[in-house]
């Protein structure tokens, strides 16, 4: 456990966001899903977002990923203002800046692993054979060196979100951004999980989890609390705060 | 992204439901077959009509009751057997108005319904010989050449002698060891001196053209009667040059012969090896048509099938086009993936169809005994007809799987 209250020296500022709002029209009624979040995510972090339903987690997860641009605010990714981004532009910030990892591991079920992990290298243009090379060392960094022909109903729950995690770091993305990551997972597994985030958190990645767990968010060095649209609360550490404002 | 990948990609996703891409497969291929095979025979039919098969010899003309293609409709045959008859009287006056003015005169006359049956020792032929009444001329007029012995002559003819000459199928079948001339067969009921022999000619349109018996006309006349007969004359130009000369003037003889008055339409056929060739390609160009919108209709269906199957596809698949998405798949890179499957989908289809078709036009065109061919060209026409359709049909399930929110397609269950 002594790794894990190691905080490693933050690098530059990947995610820089200021004020951004997000508005959704639903039938009639207009939803204010972020109403002026602003927050500074620096390479080498480790940061939980946290909050219940409806407080705009997702919303947030989603502008972060740049899957979504916001209504209003301020957005930049490594200097970039993603806010003017036209698709394709944010599908290469996707593609070689964001590693994605689900709660519901979202494989390519008829592909191998070996196909799953390639998949963002196709899309970035890498030819075949530096792809699989590639493809293959990252799947042995998460241990599945011996399942890389395996398609995701061969494999368990905890391997299938390891692939994953592998399909997340092959394009070497600055920020990992992963969404309940352990959601579907038994507590050992998810246990074993968040060892592989420890992991990859102490070799120099940047991880961004979403999470309504607070034993997941606790492994955390970062901790933002989403209330409302609003951030309610963004303090580093986690275990000393672990009272008041999260006992509902 | 890389064309191989894309086809890579296709091929999984196609491979995932096979029964299905088989099925939207298998119209594109009835489509396209039914366009190829058509085509494949009518053109093998056509190249061998254009270059080998001369129904006649060289500047040659023809009258006749009936036209060449009398299987039209049953109107029009009505017309023409209402006709006269070209009695022999009528065919010896053309004869002796155009003598001179001709190289050949052949004079002949049919027994379409006699079945002639050749008996020789005891061995028979098969009970379907041709006999034909005629002249000196058929062999010229008729683009037959002797193989040996000799060939029917004026004086057989004012004589009405018991002589025949015979096709290569009846000197194979009752002289198989020994030479027929000389040697006297019986063909139904009557007996003949076979004097000379055909060189085979081969088939036309699948119908041997090697089992007739030719003899004097007057011969014929007297065996199977004249009555109800009609006598068909070919006309032989000198060359080229007088041909339209000659064939002028045999109109004119043949109109006294006839004893047409001047305001009275010609009551005879007159057709050439031109007007023949002409007929068929009208009839292939009827049917060329006809094969063309039977099978465009059928490829229009194939295409809404195509896109059917691919809206499911997009639907279905949601999940994957927002997983994609999220890990960096441009909206194109999308669209060329579910538009690859569809164009894949289809120029499978078009493929096998094309292969299907080419060989059962040959097929046809073997067993119309006729040069089999390989229609390039509406093998590339398909080809091209099917990307048009697998773009065509694919664009627009492509375009809302490329367009579908990345956030709703990864939430989609």
């Amino acid at each position: 456990m002594e790794t894990r209250n190691s905080i490693r020296p933050p690098g530059p500022v990947v995610i820089d966001i200021e004020n951004i709002t997000k508005e959704y029209v639903m039938g009639e009624e207009v939803v204010r899903a972020l109403r002026g979040v602003s927050l500074q995510i620096r390479r080498n972090e480790y940061l939980a977002i946290m909050g219940p339903s409806g407080s705009g987690k997702s919303t947030l997860m989603n502008m972060l990923g740049c899957l979504d641009t916001p209504s209003a605010g301020r957005y930049e990714f490594n200097g970039k203002n993603v806010a003017e981004m036209d698709d394709d532009e944010l599908a290469a910030v996707r593609n070689r800046e964001i590693g994605f990892v689900f709660q519901t591991f979202n494989l390519l079920p008829r592909s191998t692993s070996l196909r799953n992990v390639e998949l963002p290298l196709i899309y970035a243009g890498i030819n075949p054979d530096r792809r699989v090379e590639r493809a293959a060392q990252v799947l042995a960094d998460v241990g599945l060196g011996d399942r890389i022909h395996h398609k995701p109903n061969e494999l368990s729950g905890g391997q299938r979100q390891r692939v994953a995690i592998a399909r997340a770091l092959v394009n070497g993305p600055s920020i990992i951004l992963a969404d309940e990551p352990t959601g579907n997972l038994d507590s050992k597994t998810g246990e074993e999980i968040m060892e592989l985030f420890e992991n990859l958190y102490q070799h120099g990645n940047t991880i961004i989890l979403v999470t309504h767990e607070r034993d997941i968010a606790a492994h955390a060095r970062r901790t933002v609390h989403l209330r409302d649209g609003l951030i309610e609360m963004d303090h580093v550490g986690f275990i000393a705060e672990l009272d008041m404002p999260l006992a509902r | 992204m890389l064309f191989g990948e894309m086809i890579k990609m296709a091929l999984s996703s196609l491979g995932a439901n096979k029964l299905r891409s088989a099925l939207t497969m298998l119209g594109i291929t009835i489509g396209v077959f039914s366009v190829i095979s058509v085509m494949t025979a009518i053109g093998a039919l056509q190249y061998s009509i254009e270059n080998g098969i001369s129904f006649l010899g060289s500047n040659i003309f023809q009258f006749g009751k009936y036209p060449a293609n009398i299987s039209a409709s049953g109107d029009v045959q009505e017309k023409f057997r209402n006709r006269h008859n070209i009695t022999y009287k009528q065919a010896l006056h053309y004869y002796r108005l155009m003598e001179g003015e001709a190289r050949e005169i052949c004079l002949k006359s049919f027994g379409y319904e006699v079945k002639g049956q050749a008996v020789y020792n005891g061995v028979k032929t098969t009970p379907n010989l041709l006999i034909v009444g005629t002249n000196r001329s058929f062999l010229t007029a008729n683009a037959h050449t002797l193989a040996y012995g000799r060939n029917l002559t004026d004086e057989d003819v004012e004589l009405s002698r018991r002589v025949i000459v015979v096709g290569k199928i009846i000197e194979k079948r009752l002289f198989p060891h020994e030479t027929p001339i000389g040697k006297v067969v019986r063909v139904s009921g009557h007996t003949y001196t076979i004097v000379g022999v055909l060189a085979e000619k081969g088939t036309a349109f699948g119908q041997s053209q090697d089992d007739l018996c030719i003899m004097p006309i007057t011969r014929f006349f007297e065996d199977y009667g004249e009555a109800k007969r009609t006598v068909n004359i070919a006309t032989q130009a000198f060359t080229q040059d007088t041909y339209n000369r000659t064939f002028d003037r045999a109109i004119g003889a043949m109109r006294i012969a006839r004893g047409l008055r001047p305001d009275q339409p010609n009551d005879f056929e007159i057709y050439s090896n031109d007007s023949l060739k002409s007929a068929f390609v009208n009839v292939a160009g009827y049917v060329r048509v006809g094969a063309f919108v039977i099978s465009l209709i059928a490829l229009v269906a194939a295409g809404i099938g195509i896109m059917n199957i691919m809206l499911v596809s997009v639907t279905e698949r949601t999940k994957e086009i927002g997983v994609r998405k999220s890990i960096g798949a441009r909206s194109r890179d999308i669209l060329r993936q579910f538009l690859t499957e569809a164009v894949f989908i289809s120029e499978a289809g078009g493929v096998l169809g094309i292969i299907l078709g080419i060989v059962a036009g040959d097929l046809l065109a073997m067993w119309l005994k006729v040069d089999l061919i390989f229609p390039y060209g509406w093998a590339i026409a398909g080809l091209l007809v099917c990307s048009a359709v697998g773009i065509g049909f694919g664009l627009y399930p492509a375009y809302r799987a490329a367009n579908l929110d990345p956030i709703e397609a990864l939430r989609y269950e």
